[in-house]
C-alpha cells in the first residue's frame, strides 16, 4: 500500500479558557489557588487519509470536527502531535518553508456569506490566491486561468466583476470552491460544505465536488454531520465523539455494520423516506462537556454496555473483522 | 368542518417599488389531531404561512386578502385583542431556535407561569403545578430544578423541550412548529421529534409542521403540502406524496437527496435556483428550472388537477391524466 497523503498521529487541541494569571486566582478556603481550565477539543487523534479517496469525518456538534479540519490545514497549531503532508512533517513549518503546503492544501468553509470578502469582486476575489501562488504569471495567463475555474465551477465568466453579495448562496459556494480550486491543489479539506445550503442547491454543489474530484484527482477531508452525504460521498468514515475517534470504516461496512454503540444511535437517527416514525436508538444523557472530559471511554455515561472497565480504562482503536477499526471495550471483549 | 381552514390567502409586503407576493392564493385545511407537513427550500414562503395563521406577519407584510378560519372565525379578520386570546392559547407556536423565543433574563419557571397566567385566572402555586406537570410531560430530569434555572443553564435539547412544555401548558388545539429541530443535533433532533410526535398522539392535538427535512416530514406527518414561490404546488397524503410525487419540482427534491442516489454516482439536480420575490416567472413559477415545460407553462399558473388523493398544479401533470381518461374511454 501507498504511504498516505495526509498522515494525522496523535493530534491533540485544547483551548485554554482561563485567561490571564490574574484571572486564574481564586481565592478559596482562606487562600489563593491557582485554576487552569481548558476545552479539549481533540484528544488523540490519528488518521490517514489516502490518495484519490474522500475521508469523511463526522460527528455532532463539539466533538472536534471542525477543529481537526483547521489543525490540518495550520488555521490552529496542535497542542500535540504531528501532522505529514506527503512524507514530510507540516505542523511545525513556519512562514516560506510552509508556502508550498499552503497551494496543494485549500480549504472549503461552511458559510459562504463569511467566507468571501464583500469588497472584493469575484475576478478579484479568485485572481488573489494565483497571484500570491504563482507570482511570475502574466496578466494574461492568471485571466484565463480564473475564467476556467469559474466555468468549471458553472458560474459564468463574464459575471467576474461582480460582487459576493450579487449571488445566490449555491453561487457563492461554487465561487468558494473555484477560489479553492484557482491554484492547483491536491487536497482540499471542505468544512460542512453543503449544510447551509437548499437541498436543491446540496445535490448541485456535491455533484461539483464529485466533478472536481475526478477532473483534478482531489483527495479530500470532508467534514459534516449529515450521513446521509456521507454514505453518498466518502470512500471511508471517521466518526467521532468528544475529541475522539470511535470509529473508522469503508462507507459501505460502516453503514451496514456499525459496531461502535455511538455509531449504531447516529446512524439510527438520521430521518429515512421510508419511515413511518422515528425509529432511533435512545440515548441517554446529553454529550459531557469537553472542558472536564469524563474518565475511560468518553462514550459511557450515555452507553447502554458500559461497565466498570469503560468507567476507567479508555478503549483504542483495534481492527475489526470487517476491516475498519473501533475503540470500543464491548466490542473487544465480544460483548458486543 | 375543519379545525384550521385556510383559504386563498395572500400575503404580501410592501417595499418600495411594489407589494412583494410571498404568498399567492394557498388553500389548505387541518382537521383535529392531524399532523401536517409544509415542505420547501428557503424562499417559498413556508413560514410566512404559519406566521399569517397568527397574524404575526410583522411590516411591512400584512394580509391582502383571504380567510383563515379557526373553528369557524376569520382570523384574519379578528382584532388584536380577539387574536391574544388565541395564540398561545388555543394556538400555539413553536420556533426554531430555543434561546431566541426564551428571555434569558427570566428562569423558566416565572416565564411558564407567566404564559398560564395572561390566559387563566389562576393562583401563582396552581400555574407552577401546571408548568411541573407540562415539564413531566417532555420527559426533561428534574423538572422541579428547571423551574428555578435559566435558559442559559439548559443545552440546546433541553432548552427545545421546555419551549414544547411552553406550547402545551394550556392544552392548545393546534401546535404550529417551524423547523423545531434544525438548530439541533442528529440525535437530540431524533429524540425532540419522537416527543412531538408522541404528545401529539396523546393528548390529540393538531401539528402543522414546518421543515425542509423530507426525511422528518414523512417520520411524523400524515399529510403534507409542497411550495414553491410562494404558492402550493402539491398537497396530498405524505405516504403517497414521498412514494409517487407527481410535481416535477417534488419529483426533483426527492431525488436530489442523497439516500436516493446510488452511492459514488452523481445526484439528481435540479438546475438553477429559487426565483426571487422581486421577479416571479410569469406562469406557473418552476417553469424556468422544469424539464417539461412548455409555452403553456410560461402563460398562466396552471389549475389544481387530482391524481388518486393528492392535488397537483401542473400542466403535465394534468395533461397525463387526460391522456390516461382518453385511453380508458377508447378501451370501454
Amino acid at each position: 500500500m501507498t504511504s498516505p497523503l495526509v498522515k494525522i498521529r496523535s493530534l491533540e487541541k485544547r483551548f485554554d479558557l482561563s485567561g490571564s494569571l490574574l484571572e486564574q486566582l481564586r481565592f478559596e478556603n482562606g487562600r489563593f489557588r491557582r485554576k487552569q481550565e481548558a476545552v479539549h477539543a481533540i484528544n488523540g487523534v490519528d488518521l490517514d487519509v489516502h490518495k484519490g479517496e474522500t475521508l469523511c469525518v463526522v460527528g455532532e456538534s463539539g466533538c472536534g470536527k471542525s477543529t481537526v479540519a483547521r489543525t490540518v490545514m495550520g488555521l490552529l497549531s496542535p497542542s500535540a502531535g504531528e501532522i505529514h503532508y506527503d512524507g514530510e512533517r507540516i505542523d511545525h513549518l513556519d512562514g516560506k518553508a510552509v508556502q508550498p503546503y499552503r497551494r496543494k492544501m485549500q480549504m472549503i468553509f461552511q458559510n459562504p456569506y463569511a467566507s468571501l470578502n464583500p469588497r472584493m469582486t469575484i475576478q478579484q476575489t479568485l485572481e488573489e490566491p494565483i497571484r500570491f501562488h504563482y507570482p511570475q504569471w502574466s496578466a494574461t495567463e492568471v485571466r484565463d486561468k480564473v475564467h476556467e475555474v469559474m466555468h468549471s465551477v458553472g458560474i459564468d465568466p463574464d459575471w467576474g466583476s461582480r460582487f459576493g453579495h450579487e449571488f445566490s448562496g449555491g453561487q457563492r459556494q461554487r465561487i468558494a470552491i473555484a477560489r479553492a480550486l484557482a491554484v492547483d491543489p491536491e487536497f482540499i479539506v471542505a468544512d460542512e460544505p453543503i449544510s447551509a445550503l437548499d437541498v436543491s442547491i446540496q445535490a448541485q454543489v456535491l455533484n461539483l465536488l464529485m466533478d472536481a474530484q475526478e477532473s483534478c484527482s482531489l483527495t479530500y477531508l470532508f467534514i459534516t454531520h449529515d450521513l446521509a452525504v456521507v454514505e453518498h460521498f466518502g470512500t471511508r468514515v471517521a466518526v467521532m465523539y468528544l475529541g475522539r475517534v470511535c470509529e473508522l470504516a469503508d462507507t459501505k461496512t460502516l453503514f451496514a455494520t456499525p459496531r461502535h454503540p455511538y455509531t449504531q444511535a447516529l446512524l439510527s437517527a438520521i430521518p429515512r423516506l421510508e419511515d413511518d416514525r422515528p425509529n432511533h436508538i435512545r440515548l441517554q444523557g446529553e454529550v459531557p462537556t469537553p472542558v472536564q472530559l469524563p474518565s475511560g471511554c468518553v462514550f459511557h455515561g450515555r452507553c447502554p454496555y458500559a461497565n466498570d472497565r469503560c468507567r476507567q480504562e479508555i478503549p483504542q482503536l483495534i481492527a475489526t473483522d470487517g476491516g475498519g477499526q473501533v475503540a470500543c471495550h464491548a466490542v473487544e471483549e465480544g460483548r458486543l | 368542518m375543519a379545525l384550521l381552514e385556510v383559504n386563498d390567502l395572500d400575503v404580501r409586503f410592501a417595499v418600495r417599488g411594489g407589494d412583494l407576493k410571498a404568498l399567492r392564493g394557498i388553500s389548505f385545511s387541518l382537521d383535529k389531531g392531524e399532523r401536517l407537513g409544509l415542505v420547501g427550500e428557503s424562499g417559498a414562503g413556508k413560514s410566512v404561512a404559519a406566521f399569517s395563521i397568527l397574524n404575526l406577519i410583522a411590516k411591512p407584510g400584512y394580509i391582502a386578502g383571504g380567510q383563515i378560519l379557526f373553528e369557524g372565525r376569520d382570523l384574519a379578520a379578528m382584532s388584536e385583542r380577539e387574536l391574544r386570546g388565541i395564540r398561545g392559547n388555543r394556538i400555539a407556536m413553536i420556533f426554531q431556535d430555543p434561546m431566541m423565543t426564551l428571555n434569558p433574563v427570566l428562569t423558566i419557571g416565572t416565564q411558564m407561569v407567566e404564559a398560564i397566567q395572561a390566559h387563566r385566572k389562576i393562583s401563582k402555586k396552581e400555574a407552577r403545578k401546571i408548568a411541573l406537570d407540562r415539564l413531566q410531560k417532555v420527559q426533561i430530569p428534574s423538572p422541579e430544578k428547571r423551574l428555578d434555572q435559566y435558559p442559559h443553564e439548559l443545552s440546546g435539547g433541553m432548552r427545545q423541550r421546555v419551549i414544547i412544555a411552553i406550547a402545551l401548558l394550556l392544552d392548545p388545539e393546534i401546535i404550529i412548529a417551524d423547523e423545531p429541530t434544525t438548530a439541533l443535533d442528529v440525535t437530540i433532533q431524533a429524540e425532540i421529534m419522537a416527543l412531538l410526535l408522541d404528545l401529539c398522539e396523546q393528548e390529540n392535538v393538531a401539528l402543522m409542521l414546518i421543515t425542509h427535512d423530507l426525511g422528518v416530514v414523512s417520520q411524523v406527518t400524515q399529510r403534507m403540502l409542497v411550495m414553491y414561490s410562494g404558492r402550493i404546488i402539491e398537497q396530498g397524503p405524505t405516504r403517497e406524496i414521498i412514494n409517487d410525487a407527481q410535481h416535477p419540482y417534488t419529483q426533483g427534491l426527492i431525488n436530489a437527496l442523497p439516500q436516493m442516489g446510488e452511492p459514488g454516482e452523481r445526484l439528481f439536480q435540479i438546475p438553477g435556483s429559487m426565483p426571487s420575490l422581486k421577479n416571479v416567472p410569469t406562469g406557473c413559477p418552476f417553469h424556468p428550472r422544469c424539464h417539461f415545460a412548455t409555452e403553456q407553462c410560461k402563460q398562466a399558473m396552471p389549475e389544481y388537477v387530482r391524481s388518486g388523493n393528492v392535488n397537483v398544479a401542473c400542466y403535465e401533470v394534468a395533461n397525463l391524466i387526460e391522456q390516461e381518461k382518453r385511453m380508458q374511454e377508447a378501451e370501454s
